[in-house]
């Protein structure tokens, strides 16, 4: 992370000079978004398997040391009675659709964070406490963050979650991708749990594969559209369902990058320096000419 | 120097029933900031998970920063352009400024989670985020903003050091300090001046690109990739109405005429200023079609339909009459609206446009919420008050002792 920024800083630092002196800049047109790592894992969640066990929920809080009640207490099905969303202290939720799944079944849906490949919350964080990782995971950084919050009004899925409570420390929350966990060669939590293999780990690419020739293979079982693999860009966690994204309570979003104007409104004003520096003389060269006719005083 | 438009002290009495009031209100919203640091956010808040943002960063910081707007408008009119008439609005409105940034900081810090982090964007950047350049440029210019007043604290203490008990050996020496200040200041003040002009063109676009990337989260009547156009026209527009408010409402508070002279012309040219911004939101409107949106009659169009009606075109319609600019009650009318719809303009963008795509209710502020607000506006004020009572920072025009014999000559 640390070493991401330098270099970052050093490009900009060095493209301020060279807008100063007023040198050629090859580079400003050229600047694109960097390209997710091609190696970077996914999980596909095929929620025309699921059955709405809400296991996923309890791994992921033992994983995360979240308090929650043993395992038994999740087959209550009183929670899918109302829409929750991922909070606090719950980094992911299942939420149930009635008659959206095959054949008329309800569709469980899990959300949590899904780990885009151009985040906006990256984009947006004003420390870079947040980071897009080779291994696909969006983690963030408890010794940058300031708690403003900016990540949440950025995210185009509403995922980042604040501990309100809190006086000191307050944390953003929200799935990490068990990034800890598959440092050392294990499944995320809620993967390993999922007893009927509706989330399937894998390379991010090869999932998009699988997703294609199972809606390939099972017109009537699916829709067409694999939810998250064009949405803002594409996303590390994929989504397969009898109904499109909407149909099933996901956000309907289009397929630009959530960060793409804001960047280049960004880099246009200040486009290595070259506007302020140029709105700076010229406010030197009116405020001298205005000053120049003799006989008129200077402020003091 | 000797300048027949010389500011000096006024010459009242700080406690008045009104400055009691204040006081009352400031105190209350200091308590409730002192609950905000023990308890946490989400005991004095209606912030949630949903609605991240609200009334402090939609009202204190970002209406804040729209409002200390007069602070560059009037030093490009006074220093830049030169006019040397309306000098008498530069210090009022630089105080402002710089009072209403500290209080944007202020705003800033008890919003954030960590607010004993305040300093980790000066040293931790991330270039693509717009709240960072907002930050850095905001920290930048309130710097600069005490620098522009440091003059007006040696030109009231050089020759008058009185330093208390044995303090007093020292007299010399901080005096001789301050003129050494002063002969610094006055060799470099242009470039902090055009400086503050630079970095408020950045910050108050900055401020609009804050919301663009919330993309479909916010209504489409404000989501607009030219946001950070129109946040830089609407608060240069708003920068005269700002300080005609402020002037009209100090020399009443203060017991003094207002310089309804100078504040009818910057209240004419206020007009084109305002009218370039309709331009622009209308424009936008008609190229992005968003008018369908104020056909519903909803909420979210009622808010837009008022922001521009009443704090538009009804200002822009008043500062273009003769008859309006030259009464008291007129000009403050226009000049009120005008503040208000940006005020408004910065409450909508922040907080009503807001819709994200799961939402358990609207988002109200708290009680909390507007009692810090409040006491934060009532202490600015209150400050305002105790800084042109100790420092010359009121220019005096109708005293007979300073009779404008410059303008006199000059017809």
């Amino acid at each position: 992370m640390k070493r991401l920024d330098r270099r970052s800083f050093l490009k900009c630092a060095a493209a301020a000079g060279a807008g100063v002196l007023g040198a050629p800049c090859p580079e400003a047109q050229a600047r694109t978004r960097p390209a997710p790592a091609p190696e970077r894992g996914g999980v596909l969640v095929d929620t025309t398997v699921c059955i709405g066990c809400r296991g996923c929920e309890w791994a992921c809080k033992e994983a995360h040391g979240l308090p929650t009640p043993p395992r038994q207490a999740y087959e209550d099905a009183t929670p899918f009675e109302r829409l929750r969303r991922p909070d606090a202290g719950a980094l992911t939720v299942v939420n149930r659709t009635a008659g959206a799944g095959p054949g008329g079944l309800p569709a469980f849906v899990k959300a949590q964070c899904m780990h885009c490949d151009h985040p906006a919350c990256v984009s947006a964080c004003i420390v870079g406490a947040l980071v897009k990782q080779d291994d696909g995971s969006v983690v963030w950084d408890t010794d940058r963050c300031i708690g403003c919050r900016y990540c949440m009004v950025a995210c185009p899925f509403q995922v980042p979650a604040f501990e309100w409570k809190k006086a000191l420390q307050p944390r953003i929350m929200k799935c990490d991708f068990c990034a800890p966990r598959r440092a050392e060669g294990k499944l995320p939590a809620c993967v390993e749990n999922c007893p009927v293999e509706a989330l399937t780990y894998g390379p991010r690419e090869e999932l998009v594969r699988v997703a294609r020739s199972r809606v390939k293979n099972h017109p009537e079982r699916y829709a067409e559209a694999v939810y998250g693999e064009r949405e803002v860009g594409g996303a590390s966690w994929l989504y397969l369902s009898a109904r499109d994204g909407a149909g099933i309570g996901l956000p309907a979003l289009g397929p630009d990058p959530a960060p793409g104007v804001s960047e280049s409104i960004q880099h246009g004003i200040f486009a290595y320096f070259v506007p302020p520096v140029a709105l700076y003389s010229l406010l030197g060269l009116l405020m001298w000419d205005a000053k120049r006719p003799a006989g008129r005083d200077g402020e003091g | 120097m000797a300048h027949p438009h010389a500011p000096q002290p006024v010459q009242v009495r700080f406690l008045t029933p009104g400055v009691a009031v204040l006081l009352l209100l400031a105190a209350a919203g200091l308590a409730v900031v002192a609950a905000r640091v023990f308890l946490g956010i989400g005991a004095v808040t209606n912030l949630s998970d949903q609605y991240p943002w609200g009334l402090w960063i939609g009202v204190d910081v970002a209406g804040g920063v729209a409002l200390a707007a007069g602070g560059f408008t009037t030093a490009a009119l006074g220093h830049v352009m030169h006019r040397e008439r309306y000098h008498a609005l530069v210090r009022p409105a630089l105080l402002t400024a710089m009072l209403g940034y500290t209080f944007v900081a202020m705003g800033v810090c008890i919003d954030i989670g960590r607010w004993y982090y305040i300093w980790h964007p000066i040293f931790m950047w991330n270039g693509n985020s717009a709240l960072f350049e907002v930050g850095i440029c905001v920290t930048i210019y309130l710097n600069v903003l005490y620098i522009e007043f440091l003059p007006v604290v040696t030109e009231r203490f050089i020759g008058r050091v009185d330093l208390p008990g044995a303090l007093s050996r020292l007299n010399g020496f901080v005096d001789r300090g301050l003129r050494l200040l002063e002969r610094g200041l006055s060799s470099t003040m242009s470039f902090f001046i055009i400086a503050g002009i630079v970095l408020s063109t950045l910050h108050q676009s900055s401020l609009g690109t804050l919301m663009v990337i919330a993309g479909p989260k916010m209504h489409p009547l404000w989501q607009t990739p030219v946001l950070p156009l129109l946040f830089l026209l609407s608060a240069i527009s708003v920068g005269f109405p700002m300080v005609i408010l402020e002037s009209l409402l100090a020399s009443r508070s203060l017991g003094l005429e207002p310089e309804m002279d100078l504040l009818s012309r910057i209240g004419r040219m206020t007009a084109p200023l305002l009218g370039v911004y309709l331009a622009f939101k209308l424009g936008d409107m008609f190229i992005r079609e968003t008018f369908v949106h104020l056909a519903r009659l909803d909420f979210p169009a009622v808010m837009f339909m008022v922001e521009v009606f009443f704090g538009i075109v009804v200002p822009l319609r008043l500062f273009l009459s003769e008859e309006a600019r030259r009464s008291k009650a007129g000009l403050f009318t226009a000049a009120a609206l005008a503040v208000g719809g940006v005020l408004l303009n910065r409450v909508n963008n922040f907080i009503v446009a807001y819709t994200p795509p799961f939402s358990f209710g609207r988002y109200v502020p708290s009680p909390g919420e507007v009692v810090v607000t409040v006491g934060f506006v009532s202490l600015l004020v209150l400050l305002y008050r105790a800084a042109v009572l100790v420092f010359p920072v009121i220019s005096l025009p109708s005293r007979p002792r300073a009779p404008r014999t410059k303008y006199a000559v000059r017809g």
